[in-house]
């Protein structure tokens, strides 16, 4: 990826997530945080994370989303007009974000690992699929020798041969997840 | 040159950002997205450092199966969040964080 | 072996009756009583092992703190022989009393129990072979006594007694505890007994301080005797002991006459080697022995109250004893050898043959009041000679031996006393001696005649009837070793500690004899056949008004500390102690409730202070430090 898309995919992701946070409007401050995961999606994509990056657009961009938008609606929130704003609070997070990102810059300045580029490390696909060998299925290797990277495929490959009790336990959890959402929105009925 | 120190500190800023506003912000749906932002930030990281360090030539598919349960699990955290959100509505009448300091000492 | 059964028995009958009376309810006397049968039998027991081997037998490390050892430990000689067994046996024989003389009361077990506690730590005191041990149990013979004389706590002279009683005694008890400390220091933390007198003898490091500072050895000879002017009522601490006798009439027997009264007088005897090493701690102590005696002897001549007037005599008796102590010093430094190749103790011999005939004389006004229907006041009795014979006869006995009627137990170690007070070379301590003999005399005669000659005043006194058998016993039997007591027959065997008989006493057997004389025939010419007192001394009644002064003194100087104390209490205790933490804490507290307020943003901040932190240690400054 050219240097040019990705700061123009960085900046959409930080401009849009600044609006995010100091957005007046929830509305806006939503559409903002989609228009933000979309610039993250992009950016996922430069790395070659091609199934993450549809994921965060359909699941992020999509559906959360939706549910954000949706409850603003339904809770009918306005705009926080005429509420003075929490100065001590804004200066305590500002302060902790600036030093935060300093520190981040500072440690990514100090490491080796960190000044590799892309083209340091190219994607060896041919070679991998000798690698692999046997232990991938045939349409993996198929496809890498082909020349193209089936990211989806070894992603679920990786998903179902090596963390398969893992899968099962985040099942269980959206399971207890929606059965908490309709507990908590049931209105009581004995309440007064 | 694009290296993974960028997509590092894109990362950092992003969750810097999302930080503050959990901060300052005093809108609990605001709060709610800015955590979401944090959290994407985490994910952008992860992938960073699984396309920067390769198995067999190919991006480390562990970190990217921990960024799909990440993205798995804040997706049932914001719809039991949300859940959260509308039951304390329904008591408070309000999403002002500053409404709910029942955890006052 | 023996030595832990008569300590540790009283011990758990005391336990077992206070803390179980309601259960208990009369078998709480029973277990009272059978201890101390028990414990008489062991002392005699421990009489028969006649091995003249002093020896110290650890019963109980009792604190292990480094180089500092104290420890419950029994030193079995001689002395604590005979002494134990005077404590054992009047302890016996008052249980006995008790039981007829307590017969109605209600707080029957209270009563038996604190005598059970009494006994352990009169036993403590008596087996003690260090000075740590015997403080120990010198406090809770004070507790025991205090106790007991608050024993009809309803009454409110008796709770004011206990009181009185209880803080005089810390005033000495305080002395005591600084001279343990002295030694304590001075001996390099060693303070049992038989190590004392060896650094002494031997030349340990109290020889040497003995020798360079002579000052400090008389000091801590001062203040251990400031336990004693304590616990034995000499002069200035003399008070308690008169106002003791609202405590029941066996134990006014027990504790006030013969036994804990006289702790003072033993531990004295245990450190006499301190007397002799420091002159002039032992002329003071003759000094105020010697005051005592005759201050009291004074008073005890204008008292109505039976019972006051034998704890004068008490009073006066204790001074005997300490005079004696201090005596045996002084002698000693004057080329008397006190300790011939017989262990005898002038004072310890008084105290013995005195434990039995005030024991019986205190049972025997006992016996008088409980059948006068609780009356004190000797006017108003009279001419129980008839109604109570057995009593009177014991009671004359008792009279007797105190006065030194020869051939009595009391002539016997009234002489000791005198004689060693002649040799002491003080002319002054041997006259004071002869006319407190004679004050003695003066006033048992006016007791005896006043209340048991002539004719009953009263009507209490006119319906007298003898005292039950359970009474009888005890007096009869004392009456016995009161006459005894004094015979090597009896002395020997019993291990009295009876001093070698001196000859060339002419004087002191004269002057003992005339004081005698002097004092009967005065008492029997003033007193016979009168019905009210001819002679009539206010001083004398009143005490030479100690009380009063105490009070004033007590009123200036107490309420002065009082005031400046309150106010110190009010700048340290309340405010630096109290005041300034509370409202640090309060601040502290608040702050920190700041933090605590409930509020998201807040708890996000310092949880995203402490990742900072977290991440600025472990990433900029740990690595710098070389980990």
């Amino acid at each position: 990826m050219p240097p040019l898309l990705f700061y123009l995919f960085a900046l959409i992701t930080l401009g849009f997530g600044f609006l995010v946070v100091t957005g007046r409007n929830p509305v806006t401050c939503a559409l903002a945080l989609a228009a933000s995961f979309v610039g993250l999606a992009a950016l996922f994509l430069s790395l070659d994370a091609y199934f993450i990056g549809v994921i965060q657009i359909l699941v992020y961009a999509g559906a959360v989303m939706v549910l954000f938008l949706f409850i603003i609606m339904l809770l009918d929130i306005k705009t926080e007009e005429g509420k003075k704003l929490n100065l001590p609070a804004i200066v305590s997070g500002v302060l902790l974000a600036v030093l935060l990102t300093l520190q981040i810059i500072a440690v990514v300045g100090s490491t080796s690992l960190a000044q590799k580029s892309t083209q340091d490390t190219p994607l060896a696909l041919a070679a991998a699929a000798g690698k692999i060998g046997r232990a991938a299925l045939p349409t993996i290797t198929n496809d890498l020798k082909a020349g193209e990277l089936p990211d989806a495929k070894l992603i679920g490959f990786t998903l179902f041969d090596q963390y398969g009790f893992h899968l099962q336990v985040i099942g269980l959890l959206l399971l207890v997840g929606t059965i908490g959402v309709v507990v908590l929105s049931k209105r009581e009925r004995s309440a007064p | 040159m694009i290296t993974l120190g960028h997509y590092l500190v894109v990362s950092g800023m992003l969750f810097a950002l999302g930080l503050a506003g959990v901060i300052a912000r005093r809108n609990i749906i605001i709060v709610y997205m800015c955590l979401e932002m944090m959290l994407s930030a985490a994910n952008l990281a992860l992938v960073g450092f699984s396309r920067f360090h390769l198995v067999n030539g190919l991006p480390d598919y562990t970190a990217q199966s921990l960024v799909f349960f990440t993205i798995t699990v804040a997706a049932a955290e914001v719809a039991v969040g949300l859940a959260i959100i509308v039951a304390l509505f329904r008591s408070k009448q309000s999403v002002d964080v500053e409404s709910v300091t029942k955890l006052q000492g | 072996m023996h030595a832990s059964i008569i300590l540790l028995l009283p011990f758990f009958s005391a336990l077992v009756i206070l803390l179980g009376h309601r259960q208990l309810k009369g078998a709480a006397v029973l277990i009272s009583v059978g201890s101390s049968v028990v414990s008489f039998i062991a002392c005699v027991a421990l009489l028969a092992v006649a091995d003249d081997k002093d020896n110290t037998k650890l019963l109980l490390p009792f604190l292990d703190v480094g180089q500092f050892h104290a420890n419950i430990d029994v030193l079995i000689d001689k002395q604590s022989r005979g002494m134990m067994f005077i404590v054992s046996f009047i302890g016996m024989l008052v249980h006995l009393f008790s039981l007829g003389y307590m017969k109605d009361d209600d707080a029957k077990p209270r009563f038996f129990g604190s005598l059970s506690l009494f006994m352990f730590s009169m036993t403590g005191i008596v087996l003690a072979g260090n000075l740590i041990m015997m403080f120990i149990f010198w406090e809770l013979v004070g507790l025991s006594s205090y106790l007991l004389i608050g024993h009809w706590y309803q009454k409110a002279s008796a709770a004011e007694a206990c009181k009185k009683a209880f803080l005089t005694n810390r005033i000495g008890d305080f002395g005591f505890m600084i001279g343990i400390l002295l030694l304590f220091g001075l001996n390099k933390g060693d303070v049992s007994f038989e190590n004392l007198r060896d650094a002494f003898v031997q030349g340990g490091p109290l020889f040497d301080a003995q020798k360079s500072n002579p000052g400090i050895i008389t000091a801590a000879a001062l203040c251990i005797f400031m336990g004693a002017m304590g616990k034995s009522a000499q002069f200035p601490l003399h008070v308690w002991l008169p106002d003791a006798m609202e405590g029941p009439t066996p134990v006014s027997a027990l504790i006030h006459a013969a036994t804990m009264v006289a702790a003072g007088v033993y531990m004295l005897v245990r450190v006499s080697f301190l007397m002799e090493a420091s002159p002039l701690a032992a002329e003071i102590i003759a000094g105020i022995g010697c005051f005592t005696a005759l201050l009291a002897a004074l008073m005890a001549t204008q008292q109505n109250d039976i019972k006051r007037v034998l704890a004068y005599s008490t009073l006066s008796q204790l001074g005997y004893m300490v005079m004696a102590v201090g005596a045996v010093a002084m002698a000693a430094k004057n080329g008397h050898e006190p300790h011939a190749a017989e262990p005898g103790h002038p004072a310890m011999f008084h105290l013995y043959t005195h434990a039995f005939f005030k024991a019986m004389l205190f049972l025997g006004s006992g016996a008088v009041i409980y059948a006068c229907h609780h009356e004190q006041d000797i006017w108003k009795m009279g001419g129980l000679r008839k109604h109570m014979p057995v009593t009177f006869w014991t009671f004359a006995i008792g009279t007797a031996a105190l006065m030194g009627v020869p051939f009595f137990s009391g002539f016997w170690s009234k002489e000791a006393v005198l004689g060693v007070a002649f040799d002491s070379g003080c002319k002054v301590l041997f006259l004071a001696g002869a006319a407190t003999a004679a004050l003695t005399a003066f006033y048992m005669t006016r007791l005896l005649i006043v209340a048991f000659f002539g004719k009953p005043r009263t009507d209490s006194a006119h319906h007298a009837t003898e005292a039950p058998m359970i009474m009888i016993l005890p007096l009869a039997i004392l009456a016995i070793f009161s006459v005894l007591s004094g015979y090597n027959i009896l002395a020997t065997p019993l291990q009295a500690m009876k001093p070698p008989h001196v000859e060339g006493h002419q004087t002191v057997l004269w002057a003992s004899l005339i004081a005698l004389v002097a004092g009967v025939s005065g008492a029997i010419y003033l007193y016979r056949g009168k019905d009210k007192d001819p002679v009539n001394i206010k001083l004398f009644a009143n005490k030479f008004y100690f009380d009063e002064i105490y009070a004033v003194i007590i009123r200036i100087c107490q309420d002065r500390l009082a005031w400046i104390v309150n106010a110190m209490e009010r700048i340290l205790v309340d405010g630096l102690v109290a005041r300034l933490p509370t409202a640090i804490v309060a601040r502290l507290g608040a702050a920190t409730r700041m933090l605590q307020g409930g509020h998201l943003q807040g708890y996000t901040f310092l949880l995203g202070s402490g990742v900072i932190a977290v991440v600025y240690l472990v990433v900029f400054v740990l690595p710098r430090l070389g980990h």
